[in-house]
């Protein structure tokens, strides 16, 4: 039957394009509700799916290029922590100049790269017995891999910890009110470095999913500005992971469904389509919410400074 | 005589010129100091890279002209950057807004029917309008609705990419060579003028140039100036003193996304002649014109040498490539370096370090 394989295989891959996004995502809001904005998040992303690619290739082994990806990723964020808490320099500039350098080194380095096969993928999974559940078994257990599976249970894990711990609580204050934070004895300097530092594993996660998983290759520029839209998910998800990974694979969704206009629509105007939709995702969830200013951080892209005297 | 020197770090109310462009100079040359690295990792010797990128840009006549070449769509966007930033729009979206000039520039220069004399006026007049529009989409977004003006301005640039690639390889298909896709050439009178043997469009640096001026002047002794002004230095002050954040917004970005909308008309009229791919339209100029702006402490008529310094970066860019054999991407890598070293050394702006004797 047409239907039952079209909306199977549609949910299928928006679980596995969902997946980066996600992964994103979740790391931004993270670094978002300690007050920090990190728009280096697509600088990172490209880094991570770099350096993932180029270290499976060498070693042979995928888990070492996501692993080499996470790392990357995290070292870049640090950079960014370092000009935005350290220095209080301007969040916005600096994450800018992160992702023209993270574009600008994985281009440059990564020349001689295009067009190699990577023998070393991450495998794809399919669980048979689960597999034949019907609609669910073929979406989620079949030709999906490790890393699909362990972001989606992160999302209960970053969820619990940012909502239900004294970690979480100690993060959100943070990114609500540094002072208050500062006065109860909290290092604000130390929570935002930590949540950028996670930002920053989880772009270069994301990243690496993309070169080393979900299609396994690598191009100059591959990550085509995910790493923005993952921006305009995580005001989407109002800083929370669950609604961050609705949002992720809603977008997900929407970008395969898309695609089947495939026959209407020429190919050009269907790539711009992702990000006129991030656009279109922003304007839905800001009607209304100027009047209610709900969810931002407030101390969002301000640099804290103990005020002495 | 024993006496003891007590220095202390504390806060520097404005920094005077002379000290912002020390600053300036700290931070290029940091940048010049890691780009040096990737040189080594090349083979190259850092101080011969940067013999033969001088040489290259600034030492020969032909150099030159394509320095200022580069430089022309850079002042434009550059200029018209100063004045978002300075009312805190941050307008990522040059880029997009450049392009949508050409693709109004083309649609002129094509399909208008206008007679040769009228075409190049028409031509930058509809670039200004189509780049203004795409800056103002953002613009509006953010002031009625609250919608983040980086994401949107960025969102925009793709947009825009894919909108030339779809009118070059669909309604504007030309006839192509070489397996990359154009428009239709522009007919003679569409053709902007430009200096004997060089690829330097005259007239779109003459506009450059005045309006750098004209915008110092806006910003500094008019009261559109003073509101922009008030806005990106206070905004709370701004509500106060009545200062309508929606006009001023509209203003900046109709202003920002005109220029350089004026600047992808010079590209498409005084260089190609012809609608193309995007990335052979402008080569991240959208882009590069934020550190240009930044770097010109976003000062219009400091616009006017930091573009120049940039062209000279660009150009070196192609040196590098032909006479070094190393990858371009590798200037993208040090205008990067540049504007992460600037804002890094912002920090420097704001304190000092005051020194005392004590006995």
């Amino acid at each position: 039957m047409g239907w039952e394989t079209w909306i199977i295989t549609t949910l299928s891959r928006s679980l596995a394009y969902g997946t980066p996004l996600l992964l994103g995502t979740l790391g931004e809001i993270y670094a978002e509700r300690s007050g920090v904005l990190n728009l280096g998040v697509e600088g990172m992303m490209i880094m991570g799916a770099y350096s993932a690619f180029t270290t499976a290739y060498i070693t042979g082994n995928p888990w070492m290029g996501i692993l080499m990806a996470a790392i990357v990723g995290g070292v870049f964020s640090l950079i960014h922590a370092f000009a935005s808490v350290t220095l209080k320099a301007n969040q916005v500039v600096s994450g800018l100049s992160l992702t023209m350098l993270g574009l600008g080194l994985s281009g440059m380095f990564g020349r001689g790269w295009e067009g190699k096969p990577l023998p070393a993928t991450i495998p794809k999974i399919t669980i048979s017995g689960l597999s034949k559940i019907p609609l669910l078994g073929p979406i989620f257990f079949e030709g999906q891999n490790l890393i699909v599976y362990m972001t989606i249970l992160l999302v209960p894990l970053l969820w619990y910890i940012l909502y239900r711990t004294r970690i979480g609580i100690t993060i959100r204050s943070v990114g609500e009110s540094p002072a208050t934070a500062d006065s109860l004895g909290i290092s604000v300097a130390r929570v935002r470095y930590v949540c950028v530092f996670i930002g920053g594993i989880l772009a270069g996660l994301s990243g690496g999913y993309l070169s080393v998983a979900y299609r396994p290759a690598w191009t100059e520029g591959m990550t085509a500005g995910m790493g923005w839209i993952v921006i305009a998910l995580t005001i989407f998800a109002f800083w929370n992971p669950v609604y961050g990974m609705l949002g992720a694979y809603l977008f997900a969704a929407l970008y395969h469904l898309a695609f089947r206009l495939q026959l209407w629509v020429s190919p050009e105007l269907l790539k711009a389509m992702p990000y006129a939709f991030a656009i279109l995702v922003l304007i839905f969830v800001s009607r209304g919410t100027l009047q209610k200013r709900m969810g931002a951080p407030a101390a969002l892209g301000l640099p804290y400074t103990r005020e002495e005297e | 005589m024993t006496g003891r020197v007590d220095f202390k770090i504390e806060r520097r109310p404005v920094a005077s010129g002379f000290i912002v462009f020390l600053v300036s100079l700290i931070a290029i040359f940091a940048a010049l100091v890691v780009a040096g690295i990737f040189f080594r990792i090349y083979g190259v010797s850092p101080i011969r890279a940067y013999q033969q990128i001088l040489r290259g840009s600034l030492g020969n006549s032909f150099g030159l002209a394509e320095t200022v070449r580069r430089a022309i769509p850079l002042l434009l966007c550059g200029v018209g950057l100063t004045i978002a930033f300075r009312a805190l729009f941050w307008n990522i979206g040059a880029e997009g807004q450049l392009l949508m000039g050409a693709v109004a520039a083309t649609g002129v220069a094509l399909f208008s029917g206008l007679p040769g004399p009228l075409l190049l006026p028409a031509m930058f007049i509809g670039g200004f309008i189509g780049g203004a529009v795409w800056g103002l989409i953002p613009a509006i977004l953010k002031v009625i609705l609250g919608v983040n003006d980086v994401i949107t301005t960025l969102m925009m640039n793709y947009v825009a990419i894919y909108f030339v690639e779809w009118l070059i390889h669909g309604p504007w298909k030309g006839p192509s060579a070489r397996g990359f896709a154009y428009s239709d050439t522009f007919p003679r009178a569409a053709w902007l003028p430009t200096i004997y043997g060089t690829r330097i469009h005259w007239p779109t640096l003459v506009l450059g140039l005045v309006l750098a001026v004209v915008m110092y002047i806006l910003v500094n002794y008019t009261r559109s100036g003073f509101e922009i002004r008030v806005i990106g230095e206070n905004p709370d002050a701004a509500k106060y003193a009545g200062i309508s954040q929606f006009k001023t917004t509209l203003l900046v970005m109709f202003i920002s996304g005109g220029f350089a909308g004026l600047a992808g008309v010079g590209e498409i009229a005084g260089i190609h002649m012809r609608l193309l791919g995007p990335s052979h339209i402008s080569m991240g100029y959208g882009y590069t014109a934020i550190i240009v702006a930044w770097l010109a402490r976003r000062n219009p008529l400091a616009v006017i040498i930091t573009s120049l310094l940039f062209g000279v970066i660009m150009s070196g860019g192609d040196v590098i490539k032909v006479s070094l054999g190393l990858p371009f991407q590798l200037i993208n890598v040090f205008n990067g370096l540049i504007l992460f070293f600037l804002i890094g050394s912002e920090i420097l702006l704001r304190y000092k370090i005051s020194f005392s004797l004590r006995r």
